[in-house]
């Protein structure tokens, strides 16, 4: 980068050479032989560092132009200035040096509002938090991280939030600069181009070389970042920009105004095709993932299923459908339509196609289809305008009869007026009614009868902990903000969910760790908004990042988590067994249950100690079922009390 | 599509699969069977109850027949990962099965409150 004034470059470099002489000074005083030290007269109390020329003709000469140290007024304010024009409420983020400035703008020039710095203690954790945050409140958060260490750390909660669709805009510090940069460390933690680790995993990039540059390239960044389909956006920060007083070279940096792009919607004539196919199927299928964004998504869906009578799955990307409504029907239901309807499939394959890993055909497994010979697919999804090569979030390819890239909350209500247009009969639309409603009566009645087994075992079931977690939440106006489908899906199966704040879906890229951070920025949306936070909290998750519970505690994020402590990570456990069994070897357990690797066991983590340790009300660990219900109840009411708390659960494994 | 195997074929797999099972098995013991489920890693996926969950189906209470799941279990071919006799002897199918056998019943949803909210 250049930089075209100099003397402001020269200052801040004067400064910090002077940091690192008085530093040096110090370090070779400390290193001074004993005997030699003996000999020198007795240290004054207190002692000082001796001010070195620069400082002291700093500190005694006239300033020339203003009482700050870099000569104006710092970049990083007017960065501030830019950041407050689009109301981000919060900045989860691990401090670094790497943006000192505009740490110390944020909190002193800005006052730490809009955003209000939350301290993390790992910047994987502050991406999730705003990952969560985002799923509540529909607003972004931003994140800061070092450049290179930070943004390492970060990686994992920005791939999940690329593959959930979800906008979070993260800035990492680099000082760029390399022939005035401190040196050492912040060398260390300087890159070329610290946005080229994201960039498979975000929508945009930009590293801004001006003042302007950056109210443009901040603007543009939340722009694209809340245009869907959702994603994390990258932004590199040099250091340099930060400290430097604004320059006046007659042109005062200009702040863009945000203006929302309005959403991409599915070609018209394709709309039309897709009505003609859905109005004539005799039993069309609505399949849903991601197709909610806004609560208006679940009203829209209720509408278009209604005018068909078709029954929906909904795959629980977001809350997309009512699981109380008769037209909600399990994953089986796709093998008796003629016509399917996908809305912002996350992998469309797997939705019309089976997988079985049975080692079989050289171990890669067997490929069968679920559907009919001939059935039509229709699909709306926007993430078809956003397809990068190297990550494999786009799955399998799967031929598809009509195909739009749009929106698909969008793009509802142009297919909902060309089916009022011209909608199936009536007769069909009763039968296909009366058929939906026994279905879906025998499917909550078969679903109650499989969640009756093992009830009272020991450890706790994962469908009793599901309902006993439900029975204690339910007068209030809850919200699920994180569950894995690792308890056989129970809430999704059980919980009457309606609202749209009632499931948020999981982590899109399944990187372990998403759970507790993205609960922690879920309930602090939630918490604004005076809703009640609940979360089934894995074990294996909660350790990747222990220390967001030290940041709930710290901001006052009240969030009961219940864990589902099944002491492994247990998907693995499964794994390596049937690895085993397809070579006719015995797992070896080392001495755990689960093969060796897997298992999170001798010792137990107390989960409960470590929680409690960090500001949390805690319980555990809870074995017995009855003793379930009146821990959740106590838990209940530290939590309204604006307090976090957690129960240690130990469960069945799924 | 490559490598499909249509739901009928797989059905005549598992039926090809009860053919070939032995003729007679001993009973088991359900005490070591309850060590063997957990130490052969039933529990993984059906659960220590055998109630089942999203990762398998449900083992108890009533299980199959010892001939129809030692059948299964040596045969699979499904989502199940096969257990030979290398790795599972009779002995410890039949202790299993007993044990699955010794599980009681599960209560009636409609007597649970928690399942009728």
């Amino acid at each position: 980068m250049t930089r075209k004034d100099q003397g402001a470059r020269a200052d801040r470099r004067k400064f910090l050479t002077g940091v690192v002489a008085a530093g040096a000074a110090s370090a070779a005083s400390a290193m001074t032989p004993p005997a030699a030290r003996a000999a020198e007269p007795a240290p004054r109390v207190p002692s000082a560092l001796r001010p070195t020329m620069q400082i002291a003709a700093a500190e005694t000469g006239t300033p020339a132009v203003s009482a700050s140290r870099i000569g104006g007024v710092p970049g990083s304010d007017f960065m501030v200035d830019v950041i407050k024009t689009l109301d981000i409420k919060y900045l989860p983020a691990n401090c670094a040096s790497s943006y000192r400035a505009i740490h110390e703008s944020l909190i002193n020039y800005g006052g730490n509002k809009m955003p209000e710095f939350l301290t993390c203690m790992h910047e994987e954790s502050a991406v999730a938090m705003a990952h969560g945050y985002f799923k509540i409140a529909g607003k972004p958060l931003m994140t800061l991280c070092h450049g290179t260490v930070g943004l390492q750390h970060a990686t994992m909660g920005v791939y999940n939030a690329w593959c959930d669709r979800v906008p979070v805009i993260v800035v990492g510090g680099n000082d760029l600069d390399a022939a005035h940069r401190p040196p050492g460390v912040p060398t260390f933690h300087s890159a070329q181009d610290i946005n080229a680790l994201v960039r498979d995993f975000t929508k945009w990039d930009d590293t801004p070389v001006s003042l302007q540059h950056f109210a443009q390239s901040f603007v543009r960044a939340y722009k694209i970042a809340m245009t869907p389909p959702y994603g994390p956006v990258m932004i590199s920060l040099d250091a340099g920009l930060q400290q430097e007083p604004v320059k006046d070279h007659g042109e005062k940096p200009a702040i863009p105004r945000y203006v929302p792009t309005a959403p991409p919607q599915g070609d018209s004539g394709a709309v039309k095709e897709a009505a003609r196919l859905l109005a004539g199927a005799q039993n069309p299928l609505i399949v849903a993932d991601r197709a909610a964004r806004t609560p208006n998504g679940v009203k829209l869906l209720v509408q278009l299923a209604e005018l068909l009578q078709a029954r929906v799955i909904d795959q629980g990307g977001r809350m997309n459908f009512p699981r109380t409504h008769y037209l909600s029907a399990p994953p089986t239901a796709v093998s008796g339509a003629d016509v399917i309807l996908g809305l912002e499939l996350s992998d469309f394959w797997a939705t019309v196609n089976s997988y079985t890993d049975n080692g079989a055909n050289g171990g890669i497994g067997t490929n069968g289809t679920r559907i009919k010979n001939g059935t039509r697919l229709i699909s709306i999804s926007s993430v078809e305008l956003n397809t990068k090569a190297n990550y494999q979030d786009f799955q399998r390819f799967q031929v598809i009869d009509v195909p739009m890239a749009g929106d698909a909350e969008a793009t509802l209500p142009a297919l909902i007026e060309e089916l009022k247009r011209a909608g199936p009969s009536k007769a069909a639309l009763e039968k296909r009614a009366e058929a939906a409603k026994k279905a879906y009566a025998e499917g909550k009645e078969r679903t109650r009868q499989a969640a009756a087994l093992a009830w009272g075992a020991s450890p706790v079931s994962t469908a009793r902990l599901c309902m006993e977690v439900y029975a204690a939440v339910k007068d209030l106006d809850w919200s699920l903000v994180a569950s894995e489908g690792n308890v056989s899906n129970w809430p999704n199966r059980l919980w009457p969910m309606e609202k749209y704040h009632h499931w948020l879906g999981r982590s899109g890229g399944y990187g372990v760790g998403y759970g507790a951070p993205a609960s922690v920025g879920a309930a602090l949306a939630n918490r604004d908004l005076g809703r009640f936070s609940v979360s089934i909290q894995s074990d294996g998750d909660l350790m990747y990042a222990p220390g967001v519970l030290w940041t709930a505690a710290k901001h006052k994020i009240p969030l009961l988590a219940v864990m589902h402590n099944n002491r492994g990570y247990h998907q693995e456990v499964m794994h390596v067994q049937r690895l085993s069994n397809f070579r006719d070897r015995v797992a070896n357990l080392g001495g755990d249950m689960g093969p060796v690797g897997t298992s999170i066991m001798n010792p137990d983590i107390e989960y409960h100690k470590l929680a409690e340790s960090m500001g949390w009300w805690a319980k555990g660990p809870i074995k017995d079922p009855a003793q379930l219900g009146p821990a959740l109840k106590e838990a209940v009411k530290v939590v309204q009390a604006g307090q976090p708390a957690l129960l240690n659960v130990w469960t069945q494994p799924r | 599509m490559k490598n499909v195997i249509p739901s009928g074929a797989r059905d005549l797999l598992l039926l090809a699969g009860l053919l070939l099972a032995p003729a007679a098995l001993a009973a088991g013991s359900a005490e070591k069977g309850k060590a063997a489920y957990v130490q052969h890693g039933c529990w993984q996926c059906h659960g220590f109850m055998g109630q089942g969950g999203i990762t398998g189906p449900k083992l108890a209470p009533n299980p199959l027949p010892l001939e129809a799941l030692s059948a299964f279990v040596r045969n699979t071919r499904g989502a199940m990962p096969p257990y030979q006799n290398a790795i599972l002897s009779d002995a410890d199918l039949a202790d299993i099965h007993a044990y699955l056998q010794s599980l009681p019943k599960a209560p009636d949803a409609k007597s649970i409150p928690l399942l009728n909210p």
